[in-house]
């Protein structure tokens, strides 16, 4: 099938970040943070825990105002919008949350339909066939009328991706979709995150702690450490430059422990 | 020193937040677009299944009025006043206070505790970021049911307490029965009426307020869920009363 029609203007960025920062009581979380995810493409943000990643993607669609910086989205610069500006803004953006945030109070099917009954005028005939359409592209046909609770935890992961796809979004994005799944389920949503994103066409971002799994899928890489992005690139380019401190973070993934480097070094 | 002044800063800023979250779920109660059907579900949620409560309540406060009641009426030989004695002390005070303050620990806490635990799986900013006004959406149906749901509950409680008085002091305690009707028939005025019925309105507003306040702003985690329910049901339970206070002096 046909993807969206985005017109993108390839070579523009989906989304810039600009020397953002926020603080919260006492912590300076975000530090200046520069980043770009490049339209058309799926740019990772991985880094220790703590390092403000999923703070920096709350940021990216306004769900926190910064201190201070600019992000721009298609062009737009957003930080100072409100209201039906802002939501104009957000209606190009499809999240999938950590855990799901499915609404318990619905079944399945009407959490997938929420944005299509709530945003848009389609028929429920549309909707419906929406609906169907976007379960089967994340592998799960005829769980229509279960609630979240019945779920696994995965499959609850795959139900908020389709909620997140429905509308079509020109950008995804994703905060840890895999943590907690275990190893073949990792690899399975890595794997539809990036058909995913070429059958729709669209720009995602993602945070993920599953390094070096996701370089699988990442077409650019924005590492953070102490509020700030300290590496950015290709995943070739990323690996080749011997930053001490991105090296330290892949060995502690790897031993499965993670380490808190001190500022001095 | 300077934690003392943050403790008055951060205390009006909160009280602040509060005013305004009332005047926002207030402004999207009347401003398009609609949801009825939303409200309607929380006036089944509120009102319908709190009824049976209301009932019980409703007819052991009668009973035990009628039995006080008779009790202090017989020493001044008033007996015949008792009708009149429990119906005005029901519809004017304790029909009221007494149902808000049951609806509030059921359908209250209960309401604090969906909205907290929605707060604390992202829920709420799930809508958010699907360009949905996630107070607009589950606020303001809540508080339009409050204000349906409380005046016709509050009813509800003064008819079965009436009842039950009767029950106790007329059926039980040998009060004459006829003039315990009359005595409601010739005593109570529609002030009397539209008295209690004011006061059930604002205890609706004052009670989906609080709770939905408290819920909303739950803190994400565990304890943070269970402290905003509890704290909604005891700030809203002062907050009847002390209200309950100010609308007597108004009104009286």
């Amino acid at each position: 099938m046909a993807g969206a029609n985005h017109n993108h203007q390839r070579g523009r960025n989906a989304i810039e970040v600009r020397e953002l920062r926020r603080r919260f009581d006492r912590q300076q979380v975000l530090n200046g943070v520069n980043v770009d995810c490049p339209t058309g493409m799926i740019t990772t943000i991985v880094g220790p825990s703590g390092c403000g990643k999923t703070v920096l993607l709350k940021h990216m669609n306004l769900l926190l105002r910064p201190d201070s910086g600019s992000v721009v989205i298609d062009g737009d610069e957003i930080t100072r919008m409100r209201g039906r500006e802002l939501d104009r803004v957000r209606e190009k953006f499809g999240m999938l949350f950590q855990a799901g945030a499915l609404f318990d109070s619905m079944t399945v099917r009407d959490n997938v339909a929420f944005p299509l009954v709530e945003q848009t005028r389609l028929r429920p005939a549309a909707i419906e066939a929406k609906v169907k359409e976007t379960l089967a592209a994340v592998g799960l046909d005829g769980v229509g009328r279960k609630y979240p609770s019945e779920l696994s935890g995965g499959m609850q992961k795959r139900v908020a991706l389709a909620r997140a796809l429905v509308r079509e979004p020109k950008i995804l994005m994703l905060d840890e979709p895999t943590t907690g799944l275990d190893p073949t389920r990792i690899s399975a949503i890595h794997t539809l995150v990036r058909e995913t994103q070429q059958k729709f066409d669209l720009s995602a971002v993602m945070v993920s702690h599953d390094v070096p799994d996701v370089f699988e899928i990442s077409d650019r890489v924005a590492f953070m450490h102490d509020g700030k992005v300290h590496l950015y690139g290709t995943v070739d380019e990323v690996m080749n430059a011997h930053d001490e401190r991105f090296e330290h973070f892949l060995k502690g993934k790897a031993e499965g422990v993670e380490h808190e480097l001190g500022p001095g070094r | 020193m300077e934690r003392f002044g943050a403790l008055i800063i951060d205390s009006i800023t909160s009280l602040g937040d509060f005013l305004l979250f009332l005047m926002n779920a207030g402004a999207y109660v009347v401003l398009p677009p609609y949801k009825p059907r939303l409200a309607v579900r929380q006036v089944r949620i509120i009102g319908a299944d709190s009824l049976l409560l209301i009932v019980l309540i409703g007819a052991f406060t009668g009973m035990v009025l009628g039995l006080q009641g008779y009790n202090t009426l017989r020493r001044f030989g008033s007996e015949g006043a008792l009708g009149t004695v429990v119906a005005l002390v029901l519809v004017r005070e304790l029909g009221p206070v007494l149902a808000a303050l049951m609806i509030a620990a059921r359908a209250g806490s209960a309401m604090a505790a969906e909205l907290g635990s929605m707060q604390a799986s992202e829920q709420i900013d799930a809508l958010t970021v699907m360009a949905i006004n996630p107070v607009q959406y589950l606020v303001s149906p809540r508080l339009l049911a409050g204000v349906i749901s409380f005046p016709l509950l509050t009813s509800v409680f003064d008819v079965i307490g009436i009842w039950g008085g009767y029950a106790v002091g007329v059926g039980l305690m040998g009060a004459p029965g006829g003039s315990y009707l009359n005595g409601i028939a010739q005593n109570m005025t529609g002030n009397d009426v539209t008295t209690g019925l004011y006061k059930s309105l604002v205890f609706g507003v004052v009670v989906m307020w609080v709770c939905c306040y408290k819920g909303y702003h739950a803190q994400r985690m565990a304890t943070g869920v269970s402290r905003a329910t509890t704290e909604a049901v005891v700030l809203s339970s002062v907050l009847i009363l002390a209200s309950d206070y100010v609308l007597t002096s108004l009104l009286l």
